[in-house]
């Protein structure tokens, strides 16, 4: 599906959104003003676990411009319990989650109390003036310690959430006698999204109705888990997601200050809002990734992988959030990534500890996975002499092998790794930047060179409903779409994905234009409002355009098949002698007849000689559940100049070749990409929440938690191939976390391949300057002295037999 | 972030910004408002009134004093980038105004507020420490000229008396035969120095004569590397000779260990970054 003159898929279109965004006309959640708003500010916990003794409020409740003040107690008859919808396992234990800590805090950052006022300022003073008192108790904050006998625990249950696993093969056979066997321990430090607009809720009460503006992803997931949370019956909630300035996972929550605005506004009869600050969000945003990985490969001696086994803890965090516990679990069968093999374990437990609660981070699980079995398997490339690339055609699934289904159990339907490599290496110069490598480990240069690989791939189009209820997960994965015929052939798309920020107004008039043969410009995609999209399941898991895009074809569809009766009677010849052809209905042999979408919605809204038993209507709609994931997949190249007297590491360049099957808008995608990939060389290069020993977060502002601009990152050469998926009418499969799945791998790759000469295996994440040069120099035999250049004895690496 | 509630005044002259913080105990000083700002906003400090200094003509702008410069405290970053005067006779300020932060930054915060501010990590206190500047201070008391040793007391903390005011910063111009670096080692664009070498070197028949150093974030205050200094002066102009000589550069100072390095990191940094440093500054 290319553009053609006449074809609107495919385009490059500016996008339609951003004239109201970057003018700034637009409204975020902060910008609603109504009349009597009151504003919120909470007061939260300073440490990481302890006993709330005692709260005083007084102080507080009479200060100046102060409405009310609550603590937990106050609320906590009405404040329910945080959902999580994702009870992996029967046995999984789910902690009582209050909006609002009542008895106990179990991380810095927990919300204490509460206050209303006039305004932000009073708000602000006024939680100066509450005096809370803390018996601490003892923080748990390493994962492995935590599951010790004697950890202090963070709930009465104990630390262990649950432990998940999958099995398929002999994984015993697969080890017993290999002769390569390969184990690793990765960790995936935790991280914090940072959407550009912080998290934002405006919540009105009329009456006993409800409608509450939020920052959120979610505004339908969020309508039906704040009906079952606070007993408000679901049909006098109203849930608007007004534009939303990213999300990245962090806004896919029912969070604790949604709830909480929901219940004071409830309480007070009158308008709140909350608008966090950024040191606030980042301790109380849910973070991402945070998982040990123990990763162990069997190989036989070419290279050809027999097993492969995970064991996998998870940092839970201090509670279960919304799919908290499945995130593990959307990696559990991406670890086999595009690689056969004979046999797969995979194990995972989730822990609790003291820390703010993880949840879905773009890419959720699957970043992690590729990570690590990319990582391996370039330490398998290393250890038997082989060039990354290589060991990896030796073990991807070949195009001619499509649909293959993996030894994790699903199904890819299409995909052509070998064609993807090759155009990579092509633009990326592979062979010429080999050679400099060589060259410079030759001489024993200051600034060495590192290629990177990364051949991702990553299930999109989350989901198959009967696939999620075979994981436990409490809801479906179906999408929805409408299409309303306007009386002068404009026409408005209703589609129950939640954009913020990915472009859907565009593509989905790009879709709609070539589907209903009607100018790009005449359509209107409305979104993110409850009582206008009625029905959906929003935006997450690059799941819009697959699932919600497929929704969107199958209600164009029936538009069409509805104004093709009408036409018939304008033209006065039967239906079936009608054709589409150019983006309308034209008589069959006759194309100088024909009509419109816009000629047959204007005489289906004269109604005037409809013929007997048609409604005078062309409005549809779709609901769609996939049948299956998609695919994606790309083969990531990344060059680094490591200066190895500093550790600096340089992204010399990077060249993407992605498959996403069809494109509908190259320059959304670009977009896609290029953030994403920002986002993953952000995890390898700059970002860790970091903790001290009492559990404080100690990069709450952005001065300590560092995230990359333009001018830190270089820039990327993008290519495509094309294998359309075979799974949706579009054949498309996902764009939204892609560059964040790959990039990661290809960065630390990149790094660790240049510092193979001194011995290093790896460079724990983020790999800063001081983690670059500590590796080197633990490395190095003694300072100053020759580096080896062949490879050093591997601790890690078993040459044969059972592990 | 929400600050607790202040007075404002933006007087016209030097003399009643000095009465008005006089005045008040609790006063502070408000120019680009880059680094106080987020003091106030995350509740770290808690002022009566900002004495904004925007009002004051007098502090703006850089004026050619003879031998010296002669920069008001209220000339932003961006404008040591971009200032003839500084180009031509102090080229090491606009280098490294031109690191700091972004833009925005640039655009709003002011030379004398990164100076007051004392903050080791921050980049002009260590340049103007290499460039021997002068700093004009008034206060109730009248006028006074102190150098940088004598200015930077401890970590965020200067020798400002209640109820004075860096008024300018005198820089002498570098004659012939100075060349200038300074190398600047920060994760992100945006961040600040892990650590950072200003350093001035006159050369003279293929040796350097002279040279001065300051080291960002090398301790509590901006530090000279005076054995480095030393060492170099009478060197011969080559990068191993500089790089043997900056092998002194963390002698004497107290890095600190934080989150972004360790104490040993940092001043293999400084080691390292001395020699690049210097080797720039005297054109090899
Ligand atoms: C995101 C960010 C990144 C930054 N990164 C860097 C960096 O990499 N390197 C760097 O060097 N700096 C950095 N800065 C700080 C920046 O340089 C500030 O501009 C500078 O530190 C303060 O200057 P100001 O004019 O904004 O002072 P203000 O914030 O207005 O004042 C700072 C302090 O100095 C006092 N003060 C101000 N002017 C005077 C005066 N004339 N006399 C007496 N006292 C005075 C104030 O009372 C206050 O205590 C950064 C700032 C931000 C916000």
């Amino acid at each position: 599906m290319t553009a053609t003159a006449d074809h609107e898929v495919g385009r490059a279109r500016t996008r339609k959104e951003d004239a109201r965004l970057v003018t700034g006309q637009t409204s975020w959640t902060d910008n609603i003003m109504l009349p009597g708003l009151a504003q919120v500010a909470f007061l939260r916990s300073p440490h990481a676990h302890a006993r709330i003794t005692s709260v005083n409020l007084d102080a507080a409740r009479t200060a100046p411009g102060v409405i009310a003040v609550f603590a937990g107690a106050d609320v906590a008859a009405e404040q329910g319990s945080l959902p999580c919808a994702w009870p992996v396992t029967e046995d999984i234990v789910i902690p009582n989650h209050p909006p609002m800590a009542v008895e106990t805090v179990r991380y810095a950052g927990e919300i204490v109390a509460a206050v209303v006022a006039r305004d932000r300022y009073a708000a602000a003073d006024a939680l100066e003036l509450i005096d809370v008192e803390y018996e601490p108790l003892p923080p748990v904050l390493d994962m492995p310690a935590a599951l010790e006998p004697g950890s202090p625990k963070v709930h009465a249950e104990g630390n262990k959430s649950y432990t998940w696993s999958l099995a398929n093969g002999d994984l015993d056979a697969a080890f017993a006698d290999a002769p390569v066997v390969i184990e690793r321990t990765y960790r995936q430090q935790r991280l914090i999204p940072e959407a550009m607009e912080p998290r934002a809720v405006v919540v009105a009460p009329v009456a006993d109705e409800f409608t509450m503006w939020s920052s959120t992803q979610i505004p339908h997931v969020l309508k039906v888990m704040l009906a079952l949370v606070t007993g408000i019956p679901e049909h006098k909630l109203r849930v608007i997601a007004p534009d939303v300035g990213g999300g990245f996972g962090s806004k896919l929550q029912v969070t604790a200050e949604e709830v909480l605005a929901l219940i004071l506004a409830r309480r007070l009869g009158r308008p709140v809002k909350w608008t966090e600050s950024r040191t606030e969000g980042n301790a109380a945003v849910h973070h991402g990734r945070d998982q040990i990985q123990k990763i162990r490969i069997a190989a036989d001696a070419d290279g050809t992988l027999r097993g492969l086994d995970v064991d996998l803890l998870a940092d839970m965090g201090a509670y279960l959030m919304i799919v908290t516990p499945g995130v593990p679990l959307l990696g559990a069968f991406m670890f086999n990534a595009i690689y056969k093999m004979a046999a797969y374990r995979f194990n995972c437990t989730g822990v609790f500890t003291t820390k703010t609660p993880t949840d879905a981070y773009r890419g959720a699980g699957r970043p992690e996975a590729t990570y690590a079995i990319e990582h391996i398997m370039d330490d398998l490339a290393f250890h038997l002499g082989l060039d990354p690339l290589e060991v990896r055609e030796r073990n991807w699934i070949k195009h001619e092998e499509f649909p293959y289904t993996t030894i994790s159990g699903l199904t890819y339907d299409t995909g052509n790794y070998e064609a993807a490599t090759a155009l990579a290496k092509d633009l990326f110069q592979y062979e010429e930047l080999r050679k400099e490598q060589s060259e410079r480990n030759a001489a024993s240069a200051q600034v060495r060179l590192g290629l990177g690989v990364s051949t991702y791939t990553e299930m999109c189009g989350l989901a198959p409903s009967r696939v999620l209820g075979s994981l436990r997960y409490a809801a479906g994965g179906w999408e929805h779409a409408a299409i309303r015929m306007l009386p002068t052939g404009m026409v408005e798309v209703i589609t129950g994905s939640s954009a913020h920020g990915q472009g859907h107004e565009t593509a989905w008039s790009q879709i709609v234009a070539d589907e209903l043969g009607v100018p790009f410009e005449d359509v209107r995609v409305l979104h993110g409002d409850t009582a206008i999209s009625h029905k959906g399941m929003d935006t997450y898991g690059s799941r819009s355009l697959v699932v919600g895009g497929t929704a969107l074809v199958s209600a164009c569809g029936k538009v069409r098949e509805k104004a093709r009766v009408i036409a018939a009677a304008m033209m006065e010849v039967a239906p079936t002698d009608l054709e589409w052809a150019d983006g309308r209905w034209a008589v069959r042999g006759d194309p100088d007849q024909g009509k419109t979408i816009g000629e047959i919605a204007f005489a289906t809204f004269a109604a005037h000689d409809l013929p007997d038993g048609v409604e005078p209507s062309l409005d549809c709609d779709a609901t769609i559940d996939p049948d299956n994931f998609s695919y994606p997949h790309g083969t990531h190249l990344c060059a680094v100049e490591v200066d190895t007297e500093t550790g600096w590491v340089k992204i010399r360049s990077y060249v993407a070749v992605d498959d996403i099957g069809n494109v509908i808008n190259p320059l959304i995608v670009d977009g896609q990409l290029h953030g994403g990939i920002v986002q993953g060389i952000a995890q390898a290069l700059f970002e860790e929440a970091a903790y001290d020993d009492s559990g404080n977060l100690v990069t709450a502002s952005l001065a300590d938690y560092l995230i990359p601009s333009a001018a830190d990152v270089p820039s990327f050469t993008l290519a495509r191939t094309q294998t359309p998926s075979t799974l949706n009418p579009l054949g498309v499969k996902g764009v939204g976390e892609a560059g964040t799945i790959a990039s990661t791998p290809a960065v630390v790759n990149a790094i660790v391949d240049a510092l193979r000469p001194f011995g290093v295996t790896d460079v724990a994440m983020p790999c800063t300057p001081e983690r670059v040069w500590r590796a080197i120099n633990n490395a190095l035999p003694s300072p100053g002295e020759t580096p080896p250049l062949q490879p050093p004895a591997q601790n890690q690496v078993d040459g044969g037999g059972a592990a | 972030m929400i600050p607790a509630s202040f007075d404002y005044t933006r007087p016209g002259s030097v003399e009643a910004a000095v009465e008005a913080l006089a005045a008040d105990e609790e006063a502070k000083v408000i120019a680009g408002g880059q680094s106080l700002l987020p003091l106030l906003r995350l509740r770290f400090a808690y002022p009566t009134l900002l004495v904004d200094l925007g009002g004051i003509s007098e502090l703006r702008g850089v004026r050619d004093a003879g031998d010296a410069l002669e920069i008001g405290a209220l000339t932003t970053h961006y404008e040591l980038t971009r200032d003839p005067l500084i180009a031509a006779h102090a080229g090491l300020l606009a280098q490294a105004a031109g690191t700091i932060a972004d833009p925005a930054v640039r655009h709003r915060g002011t030379i004398g507020g990164a100076l007051s501010h004392a903050d080791p990590a921050g980049d002009l206190p260590a340049v103007v420490t290499a460039l021997e500047a002068v700093l004009v201070v008034t206060g109730p008391g009248g006028s006074r000229e102190v150098s940088p040793a004598g200015f930077f007391a401890d970590y965020l903390t200067t020798t400002l008396a209640p109820g004075e005011i860096l008024t300018s910063v005198r820089v002498p111009k570098l004659g012939d035969g100075w060349g200038y670096h300074y190398e600047k080692f920060h994760p992100t664009a945006q961040a600040w120095a892990i650590v950072g070498v200003a350093a001035l070197a006159r050369r003279s028949n293929g040796h350097v004569a002279e040279a001065r150093i300051g080291l960002t974030n090398m301790g509590s205050t901006p530090v000279r590397a005076g054995a480095a200094e030393a060492a170099a002066a009478g060197a011969e102009a080559s990068a191993a000779a500089m790089r043997a000589a900056a092998q002194r550069a963390d002698e004497g100072t107290s890095p600190p260990s934080d989150l972004r390095a360790a104490a040993d990191y940092r001043r293999h940094l400084a080691r390292v970054l001395t020699g690049r440093a210097l080797a720039r500054a005297a054109g090899i």
